[in-house]
C-alpha cells in the first residue's frame, strides 16, 4: 500500500513551510489566477518572458494545501530559465506523471525534482491540488485568464 | 427508548468495515448520514416486490406502491406535525425545495424594491436561489450578520426587517458551524412585518424535534439523506394556503387533472408540485428512516449527541494549535476547526489514512469562511452511532498530522 509518507515527503513538507519564489513579480508580462473550487485553493502566478521566449522569472502567491503550495514552489524552481517550448514539454510530462497508472515510474530524467509529486496519483482527490499551478501557468502564458481545476 | 450504542451501531452495516486497514470512523454525518438496515431493506423490498408507477395503475403493484408512497407522506406529516398531508411535497431534496419556493412563490410575490432577508451562515442552497430571484425581479438581498461565535446578531435582524421584507430565509442549524438558530423568535418577528419565512432544516431535522405548527413556519425544507434516508429525495412542507395560491413549479404528468392543447387544469395539492414520476423508492425509504428516528426518540438522540459534542469540544480546547470555528452557545453535532500549520485539505487526506472520514473545505458556505478569514475548515460531524472512542481516534490522528508538519 502507498503510504502517507510517500505523498508527504520531506521535500514537499519543506516547500510547504518555505515556498520558493513566493510573492508578486514586478515587472511581469504574463499572469493568471488559478482556483480550485472544491477545496478553496487559490493562487496567482506571475511570469516575465523575454523576446527569445525564455522564462526569465516566475513567482506565485496565494493560499492552498501542502500539495498545491509545494507543487507551485517546485514548479517555479524548475521553470526559471526554461523556454516556453520546454515548459510545454514539462507540462505534458508532469500531467502524465500525476495521472499515470500506479505501476508507471515517473521519468526523472525529464522531471527532475518534480518527480517527488508522483505520489499524488495514489490520492485521486489530491491530483488537482498538484496540477492547479501548472494549469494556471499555462493559462498565464496563453493569456487565457482564470484557470480552474473543476 | 434507551440509547444502546451497540444496538444502534449494529443497525448500520456500513460502519463495520476497515479503510486502509483501519476501522472506519465516519465523522462526515453533516454531509450525509449512513443508512440503517431497515431503510436498505425497505428500498430493496420495494424494488423486489412492489415496483410500479403510482397514482395511475389499476393493478395490485401500483396500488401497493401508491399506498406506501402516500403512507410515507403521512409519516413525514406526523413527524413534523404539519396540519395536512397536502402540505407535504416530495422533492429531490432541500435544494430543490428552496428553488421551488424561490421560483414559484418568489416570482409571484416578490417584486422590484422588495427585499429577501437571509443570514450570513446560510448554505449556498439558501443563498443562490434568492440571488437568482432578486436578479429576476429587481429585489435586493439583505444579510443578517453574525458574531465571532457564529451566532446571529438578533438586534441587526430586527433592524433589517421592514415592510419591504417579503421573505426571511434562515438555516435552522448551520452545517458549517453547528449553530442552532432561534427560528421560533425570528418567525414571530418576521410575521409581525408581514414577511414569510423559509426555514432550511436540512441539517437540523435529524437532531431535534421540529413541530411546524408550534413553530408557525411558512416553509420548512429538508433532505432524507441527512436523516438516515436515501439520497435524491426530500420535502417541502409549506402552509396550505400559500402552496395553494402558488403556480406550479414544473409541468408534466401527475401534476394535472386534465390537459387539452388550449389549457390544462392542475392537480390538487400536493400533487400539483410533483410533476413526473417521483423517487418512489426514495420516498418510501424516507418514511422508514423517520420511523427509525422515532424508534430511538429525540430525547435519547439529543442526550447522546450532546454528550459526544461536549466531549469533542473539550478535547479540541485542550489541543494545542487547534482553533474552533463556531463556538455558539446553542449548537449541535459539529466541530469545525483549523489546525496551525496543517491545511484542512491535508488533514482530510491524513485522517482518511487513519480510517477517519471528515470533511475538509468550505462546506458550501463560502461566506462563513470569508467571515472567519479562512479558505477552508476541517469538520467532524457526529451522529447517533458515533462513540467517544471514535472521537479519541480523531484526536490521535490530528496529533499525527500535526507531527508530520512539525
Amino acid at each position: 500500500m502507498f503510504n502517507l509518507s510517500d505523498l508527504y515527503q520531506q521535500v514537499i513538507i519543506d516547500h510547504t513551510k518555505s515556498p520558493r519564489n513566493f510573492g508578486r513579480l514586478e515587472p511581469c508580462n504574463h499572469d493568471a489566477e488559478g482556483y480550485n473550487p472544491l477545496c478553496g485553493d487559490q493562487l496567482h502566478v506571475y511570469l516575465q518572458i523575454n523576446d527569445s521566449n525564455v522564462i526569465e522569472d516566475v513567482k506565485f502567491e496565494g493560499q492552498g494545501c501542502s500539495i498545491s503550495t509545494a507543487s507551485a514552489s517546485l514548479m517555479t524552481e524548475a521553470l526559471k530559465g526554461k523556454s516556453v517550448d520546454e515548459f510545454e514539454h514539462l507540462f505534458e510530462a508532469f500531467h502524465t506523471m500525476a495521472t499515470a497508472d500506479i505501476s508507471e515510474t515517473p521519468d526523472e530524467a525529464v522531471l527532475g525534482k518534480l518527480a517527488v509529486l508522483a505520489g499524488v496519483k495514489e490520492f485521486p482527490a489530491r491530483i488537482k491540488c498538484a496540477t492547479l499551478c501548472w494549469h494556471t501557468l499555462k493559462s498565464a502564458i496563453e493569456d487565457g485568464g482564470t484557470a480552474r481545476t473543476e | 427508548m434507551k440509547h444502546d450504542i451497540s444496538v444502534i451501531r449494529g443497525d448500520f452495516p456500513i460502519l463495520h468495515q476497515e479503510v486502509y486497514g483501519k476501522p472506519l470512523v465516519y465523522l462526515d454525518n453533516a454531509a450525509t448520514t449512513q443508512k440503517p438496515q431497515c431503510v436498505i431493506d425497505t428500498v430493496r423490498h420495494y424494488y423486489e416486490k412492489d415496483n410500479a408507477n403510482i397514482h395511475r395503475g389499476v393493478h395490485l403493484l401500483s396500488e401497493r406502491a401508491t399506498a406506501d408512497y402516500e403512507a410515507a407522506r403521512e409519516t413525514i406529516r406526523l413527524f413534523f406535525n404539519a396540519k395536512s398531508s397536502k402540505e407535504v411535497v416530495f422533492t429531490r431534496g432541500a435544494t430543490e425545495s428552496i428553488n421551488l419556493v424561490a421560483t414559484s412563490w418568489g416570482n409571484a410575490n416578490v417584486g422590484k424594491g422588495d427585499e429577501v432577508l437571509i443570514t450570513h451562515m446560510e448554505h449556498h442552497s439558501n443563498i443562490v436561489p434568492w440571488q437568482m430571484l432578486c436578479d429576476r425581479v429587481g429585489a435586493s438581498l439583505k444579510v443578517v450578520p453574525m458574531n465571532a461565535a457564529g451566532e446571529l446578531e438578533m438586534d441587526a435582524f430586527e433592524t433589517l426587517l421592514s415592510d419591504r421584507t417579503k421573505l426571511v430565509g434562515v438555516v435552522h442549524m448551520s452545517n458549517a458551524l453547528g449553530t442552532i438558530n432561534p427560528v421560533g423568535t425570528m418567525i414571530k418577528k418576521a410575521h409581525a412585518v408581514g414577511a414569510k419565512v423559509l426555514v432550511d432544516g436540512a441539517q437540523a431535522a435529524a437532531h431535534m424535534a421540529v413541530d411546524l405548527q408550534a413553530l408557525d413556519a411558512d416553509f420548512y425544507v429538508t433532505s432524507a439523506h441527512k436523516m438516515y434516508g436515501p439520497t435524491g429525495v426530500g420535502v417541502l412542507v409549506g402552509r396550505e394556503v400559500l402552496l395553494d395560491a402558488m403556480p406550479p413549479y414544473q409541468g408534466g404528468g401527475d401534476m394535472i387533472l386534465t390537459v387539452t392543447f388550449e389549457k390544462s387544469q392542475y392537480n390538487d395539492l400536493p400533487h400539483k408540485f410533483e410533476a413526473g414520476t417521483p423517487n418512489i423508492a426514495g420516498a418510501i425509504g424516507f418514511g422508514r428512516a423517520i420511523k427509525y428516528i422515532e424508534s430511538i426518540g429525540f430525547k435519547a438522540i439529543e442526550a447522546c449527541e450532546k454528550k459526544l459534542l461536549t466531549y469533542a469540544i473539550q478535547k479540541a480546547a485542550d489541543f494545542d494549535g487547534l482553533r474552533q470555528i463556531g463556538t455558539a452557545g446553542n449548537r449541535a453535532c459539529i466541530l469545525s476547526f483549523v489546525l496551525d500549520g496543517v491545511h484542512p485539505h491535508d488533514l482530510g487526506t491524513i485522517l482518511d489514512r487513519e480510517g477517519v472520514a471528515i470533511r475538509a473545505g468550505h462546506h458550501c458556505a463560502m461566506p462563513v469562511m470569508q467571515f472567519y478569514g479562512v479558505p477552508a475548515t476541517a469538520r467532524a460531524s457526529f451522529s447517533i452511532y458515533n462513540t467517544k472512542a471514535e472521537v479519541d481516534v480523531l484526536f490521535t490522528a490530528l496529533a499525527k498530522a500535526q507531527a508530520m508538519f512539525a
